[in-house]
C-alpha cells in the first residue's frame, strides 16, 4: 500500500497544477490592474501623420466610441497584429485611430504602405509625451474609448483572435447595452 | 518482542520523530517568510495592518519620481485603480524602473508612507511570451548602430 | 523552403519516435528479436532527423532568415553571430527543440555504447526514451513550432533579451539540459527494470555511469547559471531561490541521493525499490521544472511562455509519464527487501540518512516554490515565500550531511568499525577546531565565517585522511579507482563550496553610493575612485561606461569599466565590471545618473568586495569533476553478454554478474 503513496502524492500535485492553469485563465495575468480603466482618457492633440497642419484632439473624437491602436514601424508585434487590424477589428465597425508612437514619419508611412492601412486617421506622437499620459510603455497597445471619452478597455500586447472574441467583443457589447 | 521487530520499531519511530521535526521546522520557516502582496487601495483600506512587513504592488505614477539632491534617497507614488501610496526607498533602482511601470516593493509602513527595502520592476506578464521582442518602447537616438564600433566586450 | 524541411524532419522524427517507442516494447514482451532490433536503428533515425532540424534552425538564424517568425522575433541584423546561436534556444519554441535535441544525444549515445546490454532490456530502455520523445515532438509540432513563417517578411527582427546576451547564456541551457534530460536515462533504466522484472542488481551497475554523467552535467549547468546570474544581473547575488533556479536544483538534490543509492544497490543489492523510486523522482522533477517555467502557474523573473494551452498539454504529458511510472512502481517494485542486511552503524545507513536529508531538502524547495500556487488555491491571497525560508531550511538540512561526510568512506558496508570512526573524527575535529580558532582572529567574530571554515576543514581533513589511508594501504594502481577518486574529489568540492558560501555571505561588503567624478569611496580593504562616465558603443548597443580605479593601500591595482547599455531595441542592461580573483572579487555596477540630464555628473554606484565568492563555483566544478570521473569507472561497463536470450525476454546477466533471477 505504501507503494502507492508517491502516485497519489503526484495526483495531488496534478490537481494543484490543473487548478493553477484554470486560475490563470480566470484571472488577469497582471498582478496589478491598469489604473486607467473607467477613467477619462487624457486630453490630447496630435498632428496627423503626413499632414502636419491637421490636428486631431480628444474633443473632436467625442460622441462615438473608437479604438486607439498604438503602433510603430520598429515594433515587431505590430506586424503580427496587423492582419487582424485589417480584417477583424475593421469589421467591428468602429473608427480605428492609429497612434504612431515614437516613430519616424517616413518609416511609419512606408510601413503602412507595405502592410496596409486600416486606420481612419493616424496621429503621430513623435516624442512619446502623450503616450506617457496614456500609460503606454510598449507597442502594440489598444484602447477602447467610449463616446464620453472614457477609457473602457486596454489591451497590452497584440490583438489575437482569442482576445478579439473573449475580451473586445464583450467590451463592445457592454458598451452597447449602456446605450453609450 | 524479537530483535527484528524491535529494530523495525526503532526505525519507524525515528523516522516519525524526524518527520515531525522536519514538518515543524518547515511550517515555522514558512510562516516567518510568507510575504503577502497588497495594492495601494487595499493598504488604504487597512488590509495590511496586521503584517509588519509586506509587498506593495502597483504602477509608478507618472511624474512622481523624485530623487534627493545629495543621497540615494528616492521617493515615488505607487497607484492602482483606486488608491495611491507614497513610497520611499534608499538605494539604486532597477533598470526597468520608470513612469507607468509595474512595480512590486517590499517593506513596511511608517506613518502613512511605505518605506521600501526592495524594489522590483516587473515585465508585464502578458509580455512573457514575447518578452524577447521589443516590448519597451523607448526613444532610440541611433537606430543605425555603428557596425564598425570595436567595443564588444560581454562580461 | 529550408525551414519547411526542418518541420518535415521533425514530423519524420515523431514517426520514428513512435516506432522506437512501441515496437521494441512489444518485442521485449513477446521475445520477438526482430521487433527488439528495431530500437537502435529507430533511435539513430530519430536522432538524424532531430539533429537536422536543429541544424536548419541554427542555419536560419545565421543567415538572418526573418521569414521564420521565431528568427524574426529573437534576432536582428545587428546581433553578433554567437548570440544568434544563443537565440536559437533563447525563447520557448527553440528551447523545446533543444530539449528534444539533447534527448536524442543521450539516446544515440545509449544506442551506440550499450551493445553489450541484454537486447530485451535495451529495447525497453530505448522504447521509454522514444515515448518521451514522442511527447515532446508532438508538443513542438502542435503547439510550439519554431519553423512557422511570418509573411510578409520583416526587414529586420526583434532582439534577444540583452540579459541573455552573455557567453554564459550560450552554454548554460545546453549543459543544463544535458543534465535535466540526462536523468531520462536513469528513468528509462528503472522503467525497463520494472517492466522486465529485472530484479537482479546488474542493471543498476549499467545505469550508474549514465546517471553520474547526467548529474555531472546538471552540476555544471547549475554552476554556469549561478555564475551568469552573478555576472549579468547586476546585484552581486549568485542564487535567488527563484522558481526557475529551483526547478533545476530539485532534480540535482534528488540526483545526489540517487547516485549514492545506486552505489548501495549495485554493491550490496539492498534498497532496490528506493533506488528505482529516486530515479523516477529525479526525472519527474526535471519534467516538472519544464512545466513550471512554461505554464504560467508561477511567475518568475525568467519564466518562458505562459499559455494555458501549452500548460495543459505539458500537464497531460506529466500525468502520463510520471503518473504512469509511479503506478508501474506501485505494482511492480521489488516486494522483497533483498540484498545483504546491514547494521545500524554502516555505510548503508549513512547513505540512507544522507538520502533522506537530500530528498527532504528537495521536498522543502518544492513546497516553497509551489506555495504561491497553494496560496491561490486556498484563497490565502497573493503570497510569496521569501528566500530566507529556503536558505534557513537548506542549511539546517545540510548541516547533518556535512557532519556525516568525512565518515562516509570509513563506514564499512554491512557493519562499520567504531574504532576507525573515532580516529577520523578526532583528526578531522582537531583540524577543524584549530582552523576555526585561527579564523576567529581574521574574521572579526563573524560566526558564519567561523562555522563555515570549521565545517569545510572538517570535511576536507576527513577526506584527506582517507586519501592518506588508501595511499598507505593499497598497492599502486589500485589505490584510487575512478569511482573512488570521483567520490573523494566531489566530497572535497563540498568543502570548497562551504567555504565559498559561508565566507562570501558573511564577509562581503556592499555599498550603494552616490559619487561625483573624482570622489573616492572605501569598501572593505579597497578604495574605489570614480573617474566619470563616457559614451561607448558595441555591435548592437550603445553605453555609458564608467571608469572606476581601485586602490589598495594607495597603490592603483586596476581600473574597471562598468557599463549601462541601451540595446538597439531600447532595452537597458547593466553590465557590471568584475575584477576576479581566487580569494576575492571586486564588483562594480553603475546605477543611474543622479541627474538624468547630466550624464557626466554624479552617478549612483554599487560597490562590492566579495571574498572567496569564486570558491562557490569552484566547489561546484569539483563536484562535477567527481561525478564525471566516477562515470568513467571501468567496473560499470557491461561485458559482452555471453548467454542466449530466453523466450520470456530475460537474459542471463553479463559475465561478471551474480545472475540471480528472482
Amino acid at each position: 500500500m505504501t507503494r502507492l503513496v508517491p502516485f497519489f502524492g503526484f495526483l495531488l500535485l496534478v490537481a494543484l497544477f490543473g487548478f493553477g492553469i484554470w486560475w490563470n485563465t480566470q484571472h488577469d495575468q497582471h498582478e496589478i490592474a491598469s489604473p486607467l480603466i473607467d477613467k477619462p482618457a487624457p486630453a490630447y492633440a496630435l498632428p496627423v501623420l503626413g499632414e502636419a497642419q491637421r490636428t486631431v484632439d480628444k474633443a473632436s473624437m467625442l460622441g462615438k466610441p473608437y479604438f486607439l491602436n498604438v503602433f510603430a514601424s520598429w515594433c515587431i508585434e505590430c506586424v503580427h497584429e496587423h492582419p487582424i487590424m485589417m480584417t477583424g477589428m475593421k469589421q467591428l465597425g468602429l473608427p480605428l485611430v492609429g497612434f504612431n508612437y515614437k516613430d519616424d514619419p517616413q518609416a511609419a508611412t512606408a510601413w503602412l504602405d507595405q502592410h496596409g492601412n486600416p486606420f481612419d486617421v493616424v496621429i503621430a506622437d513623435r516624442e512619446g509625451r502623450t503616450g506617457i499620459d496614456f500609460g503606454v510603455y510598449a507597442a502594440p497597445e489598444t484602447f477602447l474609448i467610449d463616446a464620453k471619452g472614457v477609457i473602457r478597455y486596454k489591451r497590452i500586447g497584440p490583438i489575437t483572435p482569442e482576445v478579439l472574441d473573449r475580451e473586445i467583443r464583450p467590451a463592445l457589447a457592454a458598451l452597447a447595452k449602456e446605450g453609450s | 518482542m524479537n530483535p527484528t521487530r524491535k529494530r523495525r520499531l526503532a526505525i519507524v519511530i525515528s523516522v516519525i520523530v524526524a518527520a515531525v521535526i522536519a514538518v515543524g521546522l518547515i511550517v515555522f520557516a514558512l510562516q516567518r517568510n510568507m510575504n503577502y502582496l497588497f495594492t495601494p487601495s487595499q493598504v488604504q483600506q487597512g488590509q495590511a495592518t496586521q503584517y509588519p512587513s509586506f509587498r506593495l504592488g502597483g504602477m509608478v505614477k507618472a511624474g512622481s519620481i523624485q530623487r534627493a539632491a545629495d543621497s540615494l534617497k528616492v521617493s515615488f507614488i505607487v497607484v492602482d485603480a483606486d488608491g495611491a501610496m507614497p513610497v520611499e526607498y534608499t538605494g539604486i533602482l532597477p533598470d526597468l524602473f520608470r513612469d507607468n511601470q509595474s512595480v512590486i516593493t517590499t517593506g513596511r509602513m511608517d506613518d502613512g508612507r511605505f518605506i521600501a527595502s526592495e524594489v522590483l520592476a516587473k515585465h508585464d506578464e502578458n509580455y512573457m511570451p514575447k518578452e524577447l521582442k521589443d516590448a519597451m518602447a523607448k526613444a532610440h537616438q541611433n537606430r543605425k548602430i555603428d557596425d564598425t564600433a570595436m567595443k564588444d566586450t560581454p562580461q | 523552403m529550408i525551414p519547411e524541411l526542418g518541420q518535415f524532419a521533425l514530423a519524420l522524427a515523431l514517426i520514428l519516435a513512435l516506432v522506437q517507442g512501441i515496437l521494441p516494447i512489444i518485442g521485449a514482451w513477446r521475445g520477438n528479436a526482430a521487433l527488439m532490433a528495431v530500437a537502435r536503428p529507430a533511435a539513430a533515425g530519430q536522432g538524424v532527423f532531430v539533429f537536422f532540424a536543429m541544424g536548419v534552425l541554427i542555419y536560419a538564424f545565421l543567415t538572418y532568415d526573418f521569414s521564420v517568425a521565431y528568427v524574426a522575433d529573437n534576432s536582428n541584423l545587428a546581433l553578433p553571430w554567437y548570440y544568434r546561436i544563443t537565440a536559437v534556444w533563447g525563447a520557448h519554441e527553440g528551447s523545446m527543440l533543444l530539449w528534444v535535441f539533447i534527448l536524442n544525444v543521450w539516446s544515440v549515445a545509449l544506442a551506440t555504447f550499450s551493445r553489450q546490454l541484454p537486447p530485451a532490456f535495451l529495447s525497453r530502455v530505448l522504447a521509454v526514451l522514444g515515448l518521451i520523445g514522442v511527447g515532446f515532438l508532438a508538443f513542438i509540432l502542435f503547439t510550439s513550432n519554431p519553423f512557422l513563417r511570418m509573411l510578409p517578411m520583416p526587414a529586420d527582427g526583434g532582439d534577444l533579451n540583452p540579459v541573455l546576451q552573455d557567453p554564459g547564456m550560450t552554454f548554460h541551457p545546453p549543459v543544463l539540459y544535458m543534465g535535466y534530460v540526462g536523468f531520462s536515462v536513469a528513468f528509462a533504466f528503472s522503467i525497463a527494470a520494472l517492466l522486465g522484472g529485472e530484479l537482479e542488481q546488474a542493471w543498476v551497475r549499467w545505469a550508474r555511469p549514465w546517471t553520474n554523467a547526467a548529474w555531472a552535467f546538471l552540476t555544471l549547468g547549475i554552476v554556469a547559471g549561478s555564475w551568469w546570474a552573478y555576472a549579468e544581473l547586476g546585484w552581486g547575488g549568485w542564487w535567488f531561490w527563484d522558481p526557475v533556479e529551483n526547478a533545476s536544483f530539485m532534480p540535482w538534490l534528488v540526483g545526489v541521493a540517487l547516485i549514492h543509492a545506486q552505489a548501495v544497490t549495485e554493491k550490496r543489492g539492498s534498497l532496490p525499490a528506493w533506488t528505482i523510486l529516486l530515479s523516477l523522482f529525479a526525472f519527474s522533477l526535471s519534467l516538472l521544472g519544464t512545466f513550471l517555467v512554461r505554464s504560467g502557474v508561477l511567475t518568475s523573473v525568467h519564466a518562458f511562455a505562459s499559455d494555458p494551452r501549452r500548460g495543459l498539454f505539458i500537464l497531460g504529458f506529466l500525468v502520463i509519464v510520471i503518473g504512469g511510472s509511479l503506478l508501474l512502481y506501485a505494482v511492480r517494485a521489488p516486494k522483497v527487501a533483498k540484498g545483504k542486511a546491514f547494521a545500524p552503524l554502516s555505510r548503508e545507513t549513512g547513505i540512507m540518512i544522507a538520502n533522506l536529508l537530500f530528498t527532504t531538502a528537495a521536498a522543502m524547495v518544492l513546497l516553497g516554490t509551489l506555495f504561491p500556487l497553494i496560496g491561490d488555491a486556498l484563497n490565502l491571497g497573493r503570497v510569496s515565500v521569501g528566500p530566507p525560508y529556503f536558505g534557513f531550511l537548506f542549511v539546517l538540512l545540510m548541516a547533518p550531511a556535512v557532519l556525516l561526510l568525512p565518515f562516509g568512506p570509513y563506514l564499512r558496508w554491512g557493519k562499520a568499525e567504531g574504532r576507525q570512526l573515532t580516529a577520523v573524527a578526532l583528526r578531522a575535529g582537531v583540524a577543524a577546531v584549530i582552523c576555526a580558532i585561527v579564523a576567529a582572529f581574521f574574521a572579526d567574530g563573524h560566526l558564519r565565517a567561523i562555522a563555515g571554515i570549521a565545517g569545510a576543514i572538517w570535511v576536507a581533513a576527513g577526506t584527506l585522511s582517507y586519501v592518506v589511508k588508501r595511499w598507505r594501504e593499497m598497492p599502486r594502481g589500485r589505490r584510487f579507482p575512478a569511482e573512488m577518486a570521483g567520490m573523494l574529489i566531489a566530497h572535497t568540492g563540498v568543502a570548497i563550496f562551504v567555504i565559498g558560501v559561508m565566507l562570501s555571505e558573511s564577509l562581503s561588503v556592499e555599498r550603494d553610493v552616490r559619487m561625483a567624478p573624482g570622489e573616492t569611496a572605501t569598501v572593505g580593504s579597497y578604495a574605489f575612485r570614480f573617474d566619470g562616465v563616457r559614451e561607448t558603443t558595441g555591435p548592437n548597443w550603445r553605453a555609458d561606461e564608467g571608469e572606476v580605479t581601485i586602490l589598495s593601500d594607495g597603490k592603483v591595482m586596476t581600473t574597471m569599466h562598468p557599463q549601462k547599455r541601451t540595446y538597439s531595441r531600447g532595452q537597458i542592461q547593466t553590465e557590471s565590471a568584475i575584477d576576479a580573483g581566487l580569494f576575492r572579487d571586486i564588483y562594480v555596477a553603475l546605477g543611474e545618473p543622479m541627474d538624468a540630464t547630466d550624464v557626466e555628473g554624479a552617478w549612483a554606484l554599487r560597490l562590492y568586495d566579495k571574498p572567496f565568492v569564486r570558491w562557490i563555483w569552484l566547489g561546484g566544478l569539483f563536484m562535477m569533476a567527481g561525478g564525471a570521473l566516477a562515470a568513467c569507472e571501468r567496473r560499470f561497463r557491461a561485458k559482452k553478454v555471453a548467454a542466449v536470450t530466453q523466450a520470456n525476454g530475460t537474459t542471463q546477466a553479463d559475465g561478471t554478474g551474480t545472475g540471480s533471477l528472482a
